[in-house]
């Protein structure tokens, strides 16, 4: 049978950047296609193209033998193309029903909309793709991000899209829901679909996918079966060097405790919390989605409120109950959740930078400007932030360059206790092993981090300690020499090692 | 209700607080050729009087425009200030002929202005009420007040020199325009280089990033609310100055005129994103246009149709090119 997309030749300038330099792409029925690349490399812009959300500047495209001249987002979607895009882009005041038929509502006799209906179809869609525990009713701002994010799988395969994309679907799954989306995955290859499936992680692209398309700084590397090749290779196509043993970090010796909580408790979130952080450690919180850990984190911060318990930095009692007190009691707290609570889009990356910072960099109230441009010059330098100047706006950045930036806030305002959630999603395999060697000097200096993660391999690799949290109770710590892939997640399921 | 009125941040890449230079050169030449169009149209227009004239009548809506960007800014809106306006000029005035010293009442007026303000931030930040609404109560409750105080009548018979603040010249300008210019590098000051400024920007942007960066939203929007019920109850102090008297139906629909001259400057009312400077010329632009129109003998309610369309056409221009932008 035909190609569904034959793509060739494509290129895409943005200002002070070339995102796409001559890729070629093709799409084959019943293929799974990885799309791999370093943050920045143009995988997100390929696929915007290919949806008609981008004009290419030049080369040409086919979408199901059909030759396309300019292809708007309507268009794409008529002719059976869906995308889950990196930022979940549906409506959060929304409930999911709503979500999946946006703007299709089915009608009544009366010409009103149906309601039941709609949530019957809904519901009955999503017990079949084995998300049970998603209620059609629910609004989505109400869902964990994980559940968002499944939610925004669910919604091509409902249309019935023949060719469907997903950039970076796992980067806010656990295994289990990742799980779920492969069974969906296969399915849809088994019915002859086409998918384009983007992911930093190696070996979800040699568990899922039949063919791999290496792109690098906007051009096309190399296009191969997947069998071809392996992940140390794959690498060092993406990044230019192999990368051996990244999540193996040098172990700081440990100082005095830095943080020690007890008790902590906000119910029906999490309850009886108790654990230490020392200076120079990473503590790992390893939990199912939707755990709590999200929360705890939270709380310890200062945003969300507690009901019981203790928390001491340094041995002294502190009670925050506004963020501001834990930024200047030196925490620094990465969320989970980017584009809603880590970054202010519209405005530059040096201002994104400097977010945390300026009550320190403003005597008087007064920004001191050669502070402000020298800290978003030290960690675009740093951590190989891609931009073209500190001055466009962050919305620009690629997905993975929007994270590194969120890190930098967090080290310009010079945390002392850093609160990770999920720090490295989206970020590409090279700038994750930068990332981790950060972390090693971060902890040489005495910093203590928490480190939440869904990745086994990182927070095995990482952490000296993981608490382990089931449905807001804490299973147990683990030390380092009892790290056990099978134990932690017996434990994170609720089930004693 | 007020996402009717909101549209896109007018630049693809809105740099903090500083122009994109696009929209201001666009701005300044839009300026350039309605005066040089004016001049050679119309003998008068050219005229030092008149000039002055337009100057001062500009101060107004400008000053009151410098409040309403920040508020703007923060993603929020500011519909009474016209009341505050009008609330001003009656109070100052009424606590002259009271007898009070005019360096007494209006510093008294000021605080009550900005008091105003303050209540809106309590609407806002504490109960939860969104801007539209909120501003919208605190309009008509003041409007009333206003009506109450003054028996809905002009307070008139002020002393003579509060009438000079608003005639008066320095080395040949108006003194009203001196006043709105040091506002005009003040709130430049506030937006481009302080933290005041740089939350502004944030709060407008996510008021929950905002919020885990560590910014305090309650003074901020008290400050902000404040800030532009202070600068309106100043622009109702020069007015009733201007008028030599207190008007109590002074200010009406003034807030509009200020949203507009906002919005014309390249302001979103998605917020993070205008300028002081563009403020100014949004200001100037309307105010030269009304005037030129008045001068050329052209139909007042021809010149409100021709107004309404270059907001429209300010607006559109802007959106058209960006979704263009976006697409690349
Ligand atoms: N709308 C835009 N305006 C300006 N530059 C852009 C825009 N979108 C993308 N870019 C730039 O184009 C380049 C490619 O970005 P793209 O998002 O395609 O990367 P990516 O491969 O998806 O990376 P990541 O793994 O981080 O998601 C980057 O340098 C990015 O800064
Ligand atoms: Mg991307």
């Amino acid at each position: 049978m035909a190609e569904l997309i034959a793509a060739r030749g494509i290129s895409k300038a943005f200002p002070g950047v070339r995102a796409l330099d001559q890729v070629d792409f093709v799409l084959q029925p019943g293929e799974v296609h990885a799309l791999v690349g370093e943050n920045g490399a143009g995988k997100s812009t390929l696929i915007k193209i290919l949806m008609g959300v981008y004009r290419r500047d030049s080369g040409t495209l086919s979408v199901k033998g059909q030759d396309i001249q300019d292809f708007s987002p309507q268009a794409a979607q008529s002719s059976g193309m869906a995308a889950v895009y990196q930022d979940i882009s549906l409506a959060r005041s929304l409930t999911v029903g709503e979500n999946f038929f946006l703007g299709h509502m089915p009608k009544t006799g009366w010409g009103t909309i149906d309601w039941a209906l709609a949530y019957d179809q809904c519901g009955k869609l999503l017990r079949g793709l084995g998300l049970d525990d998603i209620d059609p009713r629910a609004t989505l701002s109400s869902l964990s991000v994980a559940k968002q994010e499944m939610v925004a799988i669910a919604k091509p395969v409902f249309e019935n899209a023949d060719i469907l994309v997903f950039d970076e679907p796992t980067a806010l799954l656990a295994n289990e829901e990742t799980e779920i989306l492969f069974s969906i995955i296969r399915r849809l290859r088994s019915e002859g679909k086409g998918i384009i499936y983007i992911s930093h992680r190696m070996e979800e692209i040699f568990a899922i996918c039949d063919s791999v398309t290496v792109l690098k700084d906007g051009r096309h590397v190399r296009t191969m079966p997947v069998t071809d090749t392996n992940p140390d290779d794959l690498v060092r196509l993406m990044v230019g060097r192999s990368m051996e043993d990244m999540y193996t970090i040098r172990r700081s010796p440990l100082g005095e405790v830095a943080l020690e909580v007890e008790g902590l408790t906000r119910e029906p979130r999490f309850r009886d919390i108790g654990f230490d952080v020392r200076h120079g450690e990473i503590v790992g919180l390893f939990g199912l989605v939707g755990s709590g850990r999200t929360e705890i984190m939270r709380a310890i911060f200062g945003a969300d409120p507690i009901e019981r318990g203790e928390i001491r930095l340094d041995g002294k009692p502190v009670r925050f109950t506004h963020p501001s007190q834990a930024i200047a009691a030196g925490i620094g707290f990465m969320s989970e959740d980017r584009k809603n609570q880590s970054i202010a889009l519209p405005l530059s990356v040096r201002t994104n930078i400097n977010l945390a910072n300026y009550p320190a960099i403003s005597p008087f109230g007064v920004v001191n400007q050669t502070a402000e441009r020298e800290a978003a010059r030290t960690y675009i330098d740093r951590l190989a932030i891609k931009t073209p100047s500190d001055t466009v706006a962050i919305r620009n950045l690629s997905g993975g360059n929007q994270q590194k930036a969120v890190l930098g806030k967090n080290l310009a305002s010079n945390s002392r206790i850093l609160v990770c959630d999920e720090p490295t999603i989206g970020v590409d395999v090279g700038a994750k092993s930068e990332i981790y060697k950060i972390f090693e000097q971060l902890t040489e200096e005495g910093v203590a981090i928490l480190l939440v993660s869904s990745y086994l391999p990182e927070i095995m690799g990482l952490a000296d300690r993981i608490l382990v949290i089931y449905e807001g109770r804490q299973m147990g710590i683990v030390e380092r020499s009892e790290f056990d892939e099978e134990r932690l997640v017996r434990l994170a399921s609720g089930l004693q090692a | 209700m007020a996402n009717i009125v909101k549209t896109k941040p007018r630049q693809g890449i809105t740099v903090l607080g500083k122009y994109t230079i696009g929209t201001s050169t666009t701005l300044m030449a839009i300026v350039v050729i309605l005066f040089v169009f004016l001049s050679s149209t119309s003998s008068v227009f050219a005229t030092p009087e008149n000039l002055s004239n337009l100057l001062r009548q500009t101060s107004i809506n400008g000053i009151i425009a410098l409040g309403m960007l920040m508020v703007i800014i923060t993603a929020g809106i500011d519909l009474s200030v016209g009341a505050i306006v009008a609330i001003a000029g009656i109070v100052n005035a009424l606590l002259m002929q009271a007898g009070m010293s005019m360096w007494v009442s209006m510093p008294l007026t000021l605080v009550i202005g900005a008091a105003i303000g303050v209540f809106n931030g309590i609407l806002i930040h504490e109960v939860s009420i969104t801007p539209f609404i909120a501003t919208l109560g605190t309009l008509t409750i003041v409007r009333g007040i206003v009506m109450i105080m003054s028996g809905a009548r002009m307070v008139a018979n002020l002393p003579k020199e509060f009438g000079q603040i608003a005639s008066g010249d320095i080395f040949g300008i108006p003194s009203m325009f001196i006043i709105w210019m040091v506002l005009f590098v003040a709130t430049l000051f506030l937006l481009n280089y302080t933290q005041l400024g740089r939350n502004f920007f944030i709060i407008g942007s996510s008021k929950e990033v905002a919020r885990l960066s560590g910014i305090r939203l309650r003074p901020n929007m008290y400050a902000v609310y404040g800030l532009s019920s202070l600068y309106a109850a100043l622009a109702g102090i020069l007015l009733s100055s201007r008028l030599s008297m207190g008007v109590p139906t002074a200010g009406i629909s003034y807030e509009l005129d200020a949203i507009a001259a906002v919005v014309i400057g390249g302001g979103s009312l998605f917020g993070a994103a205008g300028s002081a400077i563009g403020a100014v010329l949004g200001a100037i632009i309307m105010q030269t246009i009304r005037n030129g129109g008045n001068l050329l003998g052209i139909d007042p309610f021809a010149l409100q149709v021709i107004i309404g369309a270059l907001i429209l056409i300010a607006v559109g221009v802007d959106q058209l090119r960006m979704r263009k932008a976006e697409k690349g």
